[in-house]
């Protein structure tokens, strides 16, 4: 059952942006970016961790789960040290993913020359 | 210069011939198909992580990484960019295509160098993403936490 949310919910979201790439000038990297901006939004309003809740993978995985990552890292980082959390918050949860885009990039480099 | 109308008339009329019949349609399927698939796949990891007895967040954590693992793979064999043809945002928006928008600049710059070009150029597009994500959190945070009455100035600011 949580994999048909997971892929409803996700597609969705996929389909909002291919019609943001398809309607509006806007390039797939300015609609990453205003997918990012638009998760941190939703979870600053609350919205993002029922629709997490629903939709698990469905909701985290899109760049959206993302900006919501980021802003829950803040919201948990202020709550546990105080205002200097702004700092530390955002960066420290978004962690883990970046760290692996990055040692997967440089790895993928060594490894793989590019086709054609 | 005016073009006459009966000239007008026949440009509209090879124009309505030649418009995809719905706007981008098959683009819309496609997407969400491919997108919904890969967040499908992050499901099963989400449950096996979550079995083994992790807390959400960290589930969601590990999932993004297996996600990104894969996506950063099937980018190295050169399977990547074929999906994104196909799947438009829906292979775009996963955090796959975040990988994918990471290594695919960091493997063509190679031939620039190590630093400038690997280095430089892997962040062509997760850049931007990082940059307007934090300061966008950042703000949102503030809003939200001032709003809930949870900052205040840290002891040695206070006067």
């Amino acid at each position: 059952m949580s994999f048909i949310w997971a892929f409803l919910i996700g597609g969705s979201l996929c389909v909002a942006a291919q019609l943001v790439v398809d309607l509006t000038p806007l390039t797939p990297a300015h609609t990453m970016v205003l997918f990012v901006v638009l998760g941190a939004v939703l979870s600053g309003f609350g919205l993002y961790q029922g629709l997490l809740k629903l939709a698990g993978a469905g909701a985290s995985v899109p760049l959206t789960g993302f900006g919501n990552v980021l802003v829950q890292g803040f919201i948990k980082d202020v709550g546990s040290k105080g205002t200097s959390g702004l700092l530390t918050g955002g960066l420290s949860a978004g962690a883990t993913g970046l760290t692996a885009a990055v040692l997967l990039g440089a790895l993928m480099a060594l490894v793989f020359s590019p086709r054609g | 210069m005016m073009a006459n109308a009966e000239e007008r008339r026949r440009y509209a009329a090879l124009r309505a011939r030649h418009k995809p019949p719905l706007p981008h349609l098959n683009n819309l399927i496609l997407a969400f198909v491919v997108g919904g698939s890969i967040c499908a796949v992050g499901q099963v990891f989400y449950n096996y992580f979550s079995r083994r007895g992790l807390p959400p967040e960290q589930a969601g954590a590990f999932t993004a990484v297996a996600i990104v693992a894969i996506g950063a793979l099937l980018t190295g064999v050169g399977l990547y960019d074929e999906i994104a043809r196909v799947g438009g945002m829906g292979a775009s928006l996963p955090i796959s295509g975040f990988a994918n928008s990471i290594v695919s600049p960091a493997m063509e710059y190679k031939r620039e160098g190590w630093v400038l070009g690997v280095g430089a150029r892997m962040f062509g597009v997760a850049g931007p993403v990082v940059v307007y994500g934090l300061l966008a959190a950042l703000l949102v945070a503030i809003v939200y936490l001032g709003a809930h009455g949870q900052l205040s100035l840290p002891g040695w600011l206070r006067p």
